[in-house]
């Protein structure tokens, strides 16, 4: 077993980048998340891997750096909060458009505008439903603990290059602020330009090769028809993504009349919120989505059979609702219960809001 | 076994370190730790506090109301803290700067003039470990040897040779701890 380390949630995610074999990462620093690029910049991997970290000029720059970086067919990646992750939306959509891989961590902040440094969970329509324009989804993963940080880099890049498409780590201040025990990945090497040829070596810009065509990456269809047939396609990717790739936790679920949907630090909140409640002899339990896209739409439904009432828990005006409500489809009552602006709500606030949405006497 | 304590004073009083080498030591006995800070404009002068869990236990929630111990170290503190103390549960506080004193009688209230201390021993940097050995004295959730062994963890190699200062500052601050209400 590796060594267990006290860290950051942001730290953890360079260190992660670094052990996993990452080629390059391009960013620029704003809080809360302004660590990921610092850590990098202090282990220098530039010299132990050969891996590129670059302060880019501004957040367009940075996710236009990583466009050119997955079109190479290496692994690259950029970090943001909020307000970076807006400016970065037109890249992304280049990126889904051109079917390339890479991983894009938004440590949330409270909203809209430049907002606040708070923490908070309200970029996830942002983040779930495409975000720039075009029928297009980021693989979206919800971090809970530093130690998720970890395994979700790694994981964000083994899925965005077997779907080539971006993958998102959606956190918030709170997971990259706070300090917990994390067991590191062991060191991946990075590519070689053997296994790069190997891996993407059918779309990948490796130099032209006498046996083979040219490869063009673009986003760009000028016939309309051919556009719909590649938007079909891309759709049959997200379908697939949707059967396969779903990734949720269900903690006290057996026996639940009542189930908080809740990520990231929310379901951390809520299994307080859990042990409150159960003491006062109410059934809840909690139902966790991992992945926020694709989203546990039939493991919701599952549970909208068996219980009297969900309470989904967000740091927004309530986003995540909608799709426990679709996923529902009315066969249970589905409440939302939120603090936003950078407020993080307390567990005993949450009892409280699931008392009295569903009128249960203590 | 979980305590969750909070630690608040100003930035630049070892607020953060102290939890730090806390939550350190708390893995060094293979217990569950979180440790999560405010941030943002806090620098030195303005106020700063962290929240620090050890856990035998999987840690749910690392943000919190309600504490089985605050560790106060300045005025704005004690009034935001005094009152997200469980009943039951303990308070301890430096008397330096603190103008209105902790009232309740549901909790055990400890002080230790670490402030004063540090500054009589000629190292006013050794206040916040003066801090931590007053805590481990009425709750000792972590053994010495674990927190020289968090220490080490902690701290950079080059300033490895600060340790024994360090966990002698522990040792005054278990020394010196007066006892203002217990229940």
């Amino acid at each position: 077993m590796s060594e267990i380390k006290l860290m950051k949630g942001n730290e953890v995610i360079a260190e992660a980048a670094i052990r996993c074999g990452c080629d390059g990462y391009f960013g620029y620093p704003i809080t809360p998340q302004s660590e990921v690029m610092e850590t990098l910049m202090l282990r220098k991997p530039w010299e132990e891997t050969g891996m590129v970290v670059l302060q880019a000029e501004s957040e367009i720059a940075s996710i236009n750096m990583v466009y050119g970086g997955a079109a190479c067919g290496k692994k690259v990646m950029t970090s943001s909060s909020s307000p970076g992750v807006s400016l970065m939306q037109e890249g992304l959509t280049y990126i889904a458009g051109a079917e390339l891989p890479c991983l894009v961590v938004d440590v949330v902040r409270g909203g809209p505008g430049l907002g606040t440094i708070q923490p908070a969970q309200s970029d996830y329509f942002q983040a779930t439903k495409g975000g720039g324009h075009g029928d297009y989804h980021l693989i979206v993963l919800a971090p809970a603990s530093v130690q998720e940080m970890n395994d979700f880099v790694s994981l964000g890049f083994d899925l965005a290059f077997k779907y080539r498409n971006p993958a998102m780590i959606l956190a918030d201040g709170v997971i990259g602020q706070m300090m917990e025990k994390v067991e590191l990945s062991p060191y991946k090497p990075r590519w070689t330009e053997e296994e790069i040829e190997k891996i993407s070596g059918d779309w990948a810009l490796t130099g032209k090769k006498k046996a083979r065509g040219h490869h063009i990456v673009t986003s760009l269809e000028l016939d309309a028809h051919r556009q719909e047939v590649f938007n079909e396609k891309l759709q049959r990717k997200y379908r697939e993504i949707e059967e396969k790739e779903v990734r949720f936790e269900k903690i006290h679920c057996d026996d639940a009349e009542y189930l908080f949907i809740a990520y990231g630090s929310s379901a951390r909140i809520c299994q307080k919120s859990i042990e409150l409640a159960r003491q006062e002899g109410i059934k809840v339990g909690l139902l966790r989505p991992i992945t926020l896209y694709p989203f546990p739409t039939r493991a919701i439904a599952e549970m909208a059979e068996r219980t009297k009432g969900m309470l989904t828990v967000e740091m927004s005006a309530g986003q995540m609702v909608e799709d426990v409500r679709l996923a529902v489809n009315g066969k249970t009552r589905v409440e939302h219960y939120g603090r936003m602006g950078g407020v993080v709500p307390t567990p005993e606030e949450i009892v409280d809001a699931l008392k009295a949405n569903f009128n249960l006497k203590p | 076994m979980t305590e969750e304590i909070i630690i608040a004073g100003f930035g630049g009083q070892g607020v953060l370190s102290m939890g730090k080498i806390l939550a350190y030591s708390g893995i060094m006995q293979d217990q569950e730790v979180s440790w999560m800070p405010s941030y943002g404009p806090e620098m030195r002068g303005g106020t700063a506090n962290v929240t620090v869990i050890i856990s035998d236990e999987r840690i749910s929630s690392p943000v919190l109301t309600r504490f089985d111990t605050a560790i106060i170290l300045n005025q704005q503190s004690m009034d935001k803290f005094e009152a997200q103390v469980k009943p039951g549960g303990t308070l301890l506080y430096d008397p330096n700067g603190i103008t209105h004193h902790p009232t309740r009688k549901d909790i055990n209230i400890y002080r230790v003039e670490a402030a004063r201390l540090a500054a009589e021993s000629g190292n006013p940097k050794i206040f916040n470990m003066i801090i931590l050995g007053a805590f481990l004295k009425v709750k000792p959730v972590v053994k010495l040897e674990n927190i020289e062994k968090g220490l080490k963890k902690s701290l950079p190699p080059r300033h490895h040779n600060m340790i024994p200062m360090n966990i002698e500052a522990v040792q005054m601050g278990m020394g010196h701890i007066e006892t203002v209400n217990q229940l």
